[in-house]
């Protein structure tokens, strides 16, 4: 057995224990209960109607619900119970970066001297602030090659509107009329949909046999009325775009942007820069690549980094240093305008910023290079089980089929995928990028071991077992965990998204 | 692993990038530094923060309040289950997150008095520019009416995306702190936009953006304080189409503005355009009750180009702790603290009076906060009050970019002031006195 010669032995990720349903707080609820507990003000007390029109007052009183503090711990633990995470185990969900997240990050933003400053505090009193994202800003410029950057975006997909809106921005202060973006089939499909929140069309460009950016393709699409194109390097399918000056060439050729959808950007850390590639607008997903929690769906952050002829665009206002050394929030003079209410995800802002300290140039090349190593070892790993969609150097991620398993058995990407759930692991990204028959794209990061991933392969060759002798149980998995597979097609078919639904729709029943 | 791979060293996994882009010295930032020093450089930030909440009493407001956060919320919402997880795309295995967001769902539903509540967005204001991009996706129309007493920020952001959309934004200005819908010609609006009560804590009668709504078939978007609701008549009762709201009062501390909580709750008749996730109920395959994200059809990730939202991250965990911090404060104490903000926002406003060259900008009812007039520009007030240990409030001039619909006249002077119910009676007096040095 391969395991047993690693030194460690067999690294395991742990089942879920929380296997009995939970009741929702509304259901816990019992009259008279009650944990809050309020400070003593002395404020004179008045009566609501006192202060209050009648008009604008409440009818009815809103029920929340009534628990006490132990009923409210036991609760949100059992749920907890409930629910995996990196903490307990090996998520190699691909394109998303599931790395583990340092304690140390969450240390430093829970201290009051930062979440304890009000936004709008003035400047003179949160010096310290900006000057953190100043340095962040002039760090994340450094690693993307790029000369200024907005941190306000909230998310990934924030990001891209903003960039587009700058490229929009930059075009029109040109008196240039633009109306299509171009993307390759393989982008995410927040690309596409960014695109037209930012008035432009969209330009779908096929990849080709490789798995990359068809150079002629792109040529026969470009024109006049180009705006840009928005491209993933490595892309989705967790390759290098080889021939990326040749597009930044193109590109540029007819007067469009390139904008970098920095999902990826975890692979190419020191390695290689978008601002270097050609890229005049980069986003970055600080909760992937630069660790910050992901908090179940977010928080995220998504900083835009633009090269210095956009600069001039960037919402504002920005943390900015003053000749003197102290601080204060400038507004570019073409600014965008605000992307966020205040100054963006600041809590995670910070995490990023002790992540990229911590980690320091040497560190985040390191990064990449390890996260490459997992998936390469990986993919040569399950070479006989689950062959690579492209059989190649892959960077951070490689996407696997599972075309051959289904020929054969009819065992589809999505039973191995929750297979994997009964072995301890989160699932890959399954059916995405969708060129790709029956995928399943791992990302294993460089965060786990060699002997979390080789128990991850042999339980991928487990499951691959179970497909020759009994098919039909993969079709039935999960089983062992908290529920099994759910009828996602009743949710969608008979909406019920509140506890006031369900108990209509029971009473219904 | 790389004799494993046939390879002498990692760089070869690296040779298929063209040696012209490729970095020849590596990033130019420090060598990596230990967690005890880089936390030494941290504390240079924080000490530098002379405005945190720990040495000055805040009086801010504006969106962003100073709530209690018990100990209880902090801990449960730092549980890493919850602080570790990715988005729930494995329902098997993410019942946890699932069902506390379908928690959230109903208390969100409940406070907007609207059938429908999504799984949250960033913050209020995007949340509202989604409303926007709702309305116009519902009637086909692009023109939207904001009254200026939504607050000035959420303004900024919604003239920002509208770059993109090709919305005409309408601002419909205040007089004595009420929307003056009878100044604007609301025809061919898609949306009709307040907030109740406004940024400027004033309670509108919303009952004439609804008949300008009704008029003229447009939405009502509502912007609402999620605090004020414990006591007020809810969006639904007032009518409205669509909710927003800024979901940091429940268990979010200051953060510095972020990461905070987008609220977003509709009528069901316009489930189909939601944005964002929305969590189900249905049940597995052993028939036991479940959750799942549903309505997946609607988002970008299956719709593309033809999704009416690209928001995919967006704020659980957020919306984990609002669910936690509201089942903490339970029905009668989310009243209390609605109660507590309104009596210590009356008790400074009464107060102020014996404050010579104090006046408040409005005579309308109002809520939790509210904005005054000095015979100073409000910066230099807030800064002296900082002297003495209080966060004085916000410039109104700072937060409007120096001016708009809003407040009529001299606006450099005006400060927008709030109670929470964590100040006492010392510390309310105490203001008082601090602005009375701070105006002489």
């Amino acid at each position: 057995m391969r395991s047993k010669a690693l030194p460690g032995g067999r690294a395991a990720s742990a089942p879920l224990l929380g296997h009995e349903m939970e009741p929702t707080m509304f259901e816990m609820s019992v009259p008279g209960r009650s944990a809050y507990q309020l400070r003593t003000t002395d404020v004179p007390e008045r009566s609501l109607e006192d202060m209050v029109p009648a008009v604008h007052r409440g009818e009815a009183q809103i029920e929340i619900a009534e628990l006490s503090e132990r009923d409210l711990v036991g609760h949100f633990t059992r749920l907890s119970h409930r629910q995996f995470s990196v903490d307990l185990g090996a998520y190699p969900l691909g394109s998303c970066t599931m790395k583990y997240n340092p304690k140390f990050c969450d240390a430093v933003a829970a201290d009051i001297g930062l979440n304890g400053v009000h936004p709008a505090t003035p400047a003179s009193l949160c010096q310290g602030w900006l000057e953190l994202l100043v340095t962040l800003e002039e760090k994340l410029c450094v690693i993307t090659g790029m000369s200024a950057a907005t941190l306000q975006p909230a998310a990934g997909a924030a990001g891209e509107l903003t960039g587009l809106l700058l490229m929009r921005a930059f075009h029109e202060a040109n008196g240039d009329v633009r109306r299509r973006v171009i993307i390759p089939d393989s982008a995410h499909g927040t690309n596409p949909a960014s695109v037209t929140l930012g008035g432009y069309e969209v330009t779908t460009i096929k990849s080709n046999e490789r798995g990359l950016v068809d150079l002629e393709e792109l040529k026969a699409a470009l024109g006049p009325d180009v705006a840009g194109i928005m491209l993933t390097n490595p892309n989705t399918v967790g390759l290098f775009e080889e021939q990326i000056t040749e597009i930044a060439a193109a590109v540029h050729e007819v007067g469009g942007l390139l904008y970098y959808d920095g999902a990826n950007l975890n692979a190419i850390l020191g390695v290689v820069r978008p601002g270097d590639m050609g890229f005049d607008i980069v986003h970055m997903n600080l909760h992937k690549t630069f660790a910050t929690p992901h908090g179940g769906g977010g928080p995220g952050a998504g900083p835009v980094a633009v090269s210095a002829r956009l600069a001039r665009f960037l919402p504002g206002p920005m943390a900015a240093r003053r000749d003197d050394g102290s601080f204060e929030w400038r507004t570019p003079e073409e600014s965008i305008g605000r992307v966020h209410g205040w100054h963006g995800n600041a809590m995670v802002l910070a995490r990023a910023l002790a992540y990229i300290d911590v980690h320091g140039g040497d560190g985040l090349t390191r990064v990449a290079e390890r996260a490459v190593l997992n998936a390469n070892w990986l993919r040569e790993r399950l070479r006989a089980t689950l062959p690579a969609a492209y059989d190649r150097v892959c960077m951070h991620e490689c996407v696997l089929s599972a075309s051959a398993l289904k020929a054969k058995y009819a065992v589809r990407g999505l039973d191995i995928a929750k297979a994997l759930l009964e072995e301890g692991f989160h699932s890959p990204t399954v059916y995405f990028p969708l060129i790709v028959d029956e995928a399943l794209m791992f990302e294993p990061t460089e965060t786990e071991s060699l002997q979390t991933l080789e128990a991850l392969a042999e339980a991928i060759e487990r499951i691959a077992a179970r497909a020759a002798s009994d098919p039909d149980s993969l079709k039935r998995a999960p089983q062992t965990t908290p529920v099994s597979r759910v009828d996602e097609a009743r949710a969608a078919r008979h909406l019920i998204a509140t506890e006031d639904a369900a108990h209509r729709s029971q009473y219904q029943a | 692993m790389l004799a494993f791979l046939g390879l002498d060293s990692l760089t070869h996994l690296f040779d298929h990038i063209p040696e012209a882009v490729r970095l020849a010295q590596g990033l130019a930032l420090e060598p990596g530094k230990t967690e005890p020093d880089v936390a030494e450089i941290f504390e240079g930030y924080t000490k530098a923060n002379r405005g945190q909440s720990s040495l000055l009493t805040c009086f801010a407001g504006a969106g962003a309040y100073d709530h209690e956060v018990p100990a209880v919320v902090k801990m449960l919402g730092s549980r890493s289950e919850f602080v570790t997880a990715y988005t729930p795309y494995q329902p098997e295995v993410a019942q946890g997150v699932l069902q506390a967001l379908f928690e959230y769902q109903t208390l969100v539903s409940r406070l907007s008095g609207l059938e429908i509540a999504n799984a949250s967005l960033y913050d209020g204001a995007t949340a509202l520019v989604e409303a926007l991009n709702m309305a116009s996706g519902a009637n086909g129309r692009s023109r939207m009416l904001i009254s200026a007493g939504v607050h000035p920020h959420w303004r900024q952001v919604v003239r920002t995306f509208a770059r993109g959309t090709g919305h005409e934004i309408v601002e419909v200005a205040l007089r004595d702190g009420i929307t003056d819908w009878s100044s604007v010609d609301a025809s061919g609006a898609s949306a009709i936009v307040a907030a109740y009560p406004n940024y400027l804590g004033v309670m509108e009668d919303m009952s004439s953006a609804k008949q300008l709504a009704v008029a003229n078939d447009a939405l009502l978007v509502l912007g609402s304080d999620p605090v004020a609701a414990g006591v007020l008549k809810t969006a639904g009762a007032w009518g409205a189409d669509v909710f927003v709201g800024e979901g940091q009062p429940f268990g979010t501390a200051l953060s510095f503005g972020g990461p905070y909580l987008g609220l977003f709750a509709c009528t069901a008749d316009q489930v189909r355009r939601l944005p964002g996730r929305i969590v189900g109920e249905t049940v597995d395959s052993n028939d036991r009750r479940s959750f799942v994200t549903t309505l997946r059809a609607r988002e970008q990730d299956i719709r593309r180009e033809k999704a009416t939202s690209n928001v995919c991250t967006n704020q659980t965990l957020m919306a984990v702790t609002a669910a936690i911090q509201l089942g903490w404060l339970g029905t009668q104490g989310l009243r209390e603290v609605a109660l507590r903000c309104a009596q210590g926002t009356h008790y400074l406003f009464d107060e102020l009076r014996s404050v010579e060259g104090a006046s408040p900008v409005s005579s309308q009812p109002f809520f939790r906060e509210f904005a005054f007039r000095t015979d100073h520009p409000a910066a230099q007030v807030l800064e002296r009050m900082a002297n003495d240990s209080v966060l004085g409030g916000l410039s109104v001039a700072q937060l409007t970019n120096g001016g708009d619909g809003s407040i009529e006249a001299d606006i450099e002077n005006v400060i927008l002031v709030s109670v929470s119910e964590r100040r006492t009676r010392p510390q309310i007096d105490h203001y008082v006195e601090v602005l009375r040095k701070a105006v002489r």
